[in-house]
């Protein structure tokens, strides 16, 4: 499975090998990288499970829901334009490299 | 408080696991022991009455991977369980013999479903859930049947109601009493849930009368509805949980129903506290005692145990919010619902989507949202600020609830 990264707020750089089908919060919160608090487990219920995803990733990972859209609106640190809840994003192969940035907080 | 001794977590539940992050976080695991009645490591709840009963290859979400546990040098006693605490040597003694010492115990016990004395859930056809082991159970169960019936029309059976009725599943709710959720919700959010499910095909019945149950051999065959016999392929529970208060009540801890805890949710044992499910503790600014059974609940007690058991006590406080997937009705509630409020409703973008918000008096006390989800954050924000818009803004459709926030 796909090699990720989570550049965390204060810069530094988690790199790992993502368990099999999984999203990109449960290979977040199985890790324990920092501030991916994921309060509801992926329901996209609370929004905290933000992270902007490198713009050259962007592109490449299927549209939100509205479920997700809605709840973008509502997150803690600000949204930006390639902004995600990491749990509507299922990895797979095809996400190999992945990068995404964890924001500054969740609450 | 603050001793440099073992930290002990009784139970893997969402309160237990987010306790396991918080001291961790705070640079304690290596002091911290969870033990976990189940084999599995500790997992998400809420998908196993959605999304898990739907595909039999999913596997359940775990909080956190083995290797975090390891990492965080915590150690795990899965599939045990404490039989007894000894609150004088300061100990627990394990179902596996193990004896575990403790400067400080958390109970994390949880709820259990409730059953009926003569339904049994060792009946073949007969299913609770709570577990991921019941959710499996269940899984199988509902895949080789054709009609369901749900006893309980409350948040987890008509979640589970909804879920069989997209599986293409003939489905009976069998409520007792005369609405829906009556303890929870707003008469006005539970006639829009009966009237949702009714519309998918769920035959939902209230005010019945349930009884007459025929075991033969090893299920349950029928039971009668107002008299009437109702044939049972697969019966599913889901009449409510009942706090694990057991252990605590055999150490002479102060119980109550739950386990009674103080604003910091210390037992009557200052070196025994108490989270989640399990734990009947003081409701910020009332004289009330709250026991909530929620994700939420569970995450933020851990919290409030993490300041007390490092020697820095706060009360709890934090706003109570829940939600419910139920097919196509996303229930978000923000506050918990008063029983002398008054009611207004705010539109939604469509007939589907709306808030109720209940005022006591000119003070917002809490917000029901149906496929609102804004609403529902900004309701969260109003609440957790004490802001109180007047009823005639907070309900005009033009006028974004965030903005008042």
């Amino acid at each position: 499975m796909p090699d990720i990264t989570f550049i965390l707020a204060d810069g530094s750089e988690l790199g790992f090998e993502a368990p099999e089908s999984v999203s990109l919060m449960q290979a977040a919160t199985g890790y324990g990288v920092p501030g991916i608090v994921a309060e509801c487990g992926g329901s996209a219920m609370c929004a905290t499970c933000h992270v902007h995803v490198d713009p050259a990733w962007a592109g490449r990972l299927p549209t939100p829901r509205p479920d997700e859209l809605a709840m973008l609106e509502c997150t803690a640190a600000e949204r930006s334009a390639t902004s995600r809840l990491s749990c509507q994003i299922r990895l797979d192969a095809s996400l190999q490299g992945l990068v995404v940035r964890v924001p500054d907080r969740q609450y | 408080m603050n001793d440099n001794g073992p930290i002990v977590i009784v139970g893997g539940g969402h309160a237990g696991a987010q306790l396991c992050n918080a001291l961790a976080g705070a640079g304690l695991g290596a002091r911290v022991h969870l033990v976990c009645d189940e084999a599995e490591l500790p997992y998400q709840r809420p998908p196993l009455s959605k999304a898990f009963l739907k595909d039999a290859q999913q596997a359940v979400q775990l909080h956190r991977a083995e290797a975090w546990y390891a990492e965080a040098g915590i150690t795990l006693h899965r599939g045990d369980a404490v039989v007894a605490i000894d609150r004088a040597a300061k100990l627990v003694r394990l179902r596996s013999g193990a004896v575990l010492p403790y400067a400080q115990l958390v109970l994390a016990t949880g709820a259990v479903a409730r059953t009926l004395p003569a339904l049994p859930v060792t009946l073949a056809n007969v299913a609770a859930l709570r577990s991921a082991a019941d959710a499996r159970r269940l899984r199988s169960l509902l895949g080789a049947a054709q009609h369901v019936t749900v006893l309980g029309g409350g948040f987890i059976g008509l979640e589970i109601a909804a879920t069989a009725r997209a599986q293409g599943k003939q489905v009976t709710v069998l409520e007792s009493a005369p609405r829906l959720l009556s303890r929870s919700v707003s008469p006005e959010l539970a006639e829009h849930v009966l009237a949702t499910h009714r519309a998918s095909g769920i035959d939902l019945r209230l005010g019945v009368k349930v009884g007459d149950f025929v075991v033969e051999g090893d299920r349950l065959a029928s039971l009668s509805v107002d008299g009437q016999p109702h044939a049972v392929e697969l019966l599913v529970m889901g009449i409510g949980a009942a706090p694990q208060t057991q252990l605590a009540q055999d150490a002479g801890l102060a119980c109550d129903n739950a386990i009674v805890v103080d604003a910091a949710l210390r037992t009557s044992d200052p070196s025994i506290l108490a989270v989640g499910d399990c734990a009947s503790f003081p409701e910020h600014g009332s004289d009330r005692r709250l026991r909530l059974e929620s994700v939420q609940n569970a995450n933020d007690q851990a919290r409030t145990a993490l300041a007390t058991l490092t020697g820095q006590p706060e009360p709890y406080r934090a706003l109570p919010w829940f939600w419910s997937e139920q097919g196509s009705l996303r229930l978000q509630m923000a506050g918990l619902m008063p029983a002398d409020g008054v009611r207004h409703r705010r539109a939604g973008a469509t007939p589907a989507s709306f808030s109720i918000l209940h005022y006591v008096g000119e003070r917002l006390a809490c917000v029901e949202s149906v496929n609102a989800p804004l609403d529902h954050m900004a309701a969260r924000k109003l609440l957790e600020t004490a802001k109180s818009p007047a009823p005639a803004v907070a309900c005009d459709p033009a006028v974004a609830l965030k903005t008042l926030a």
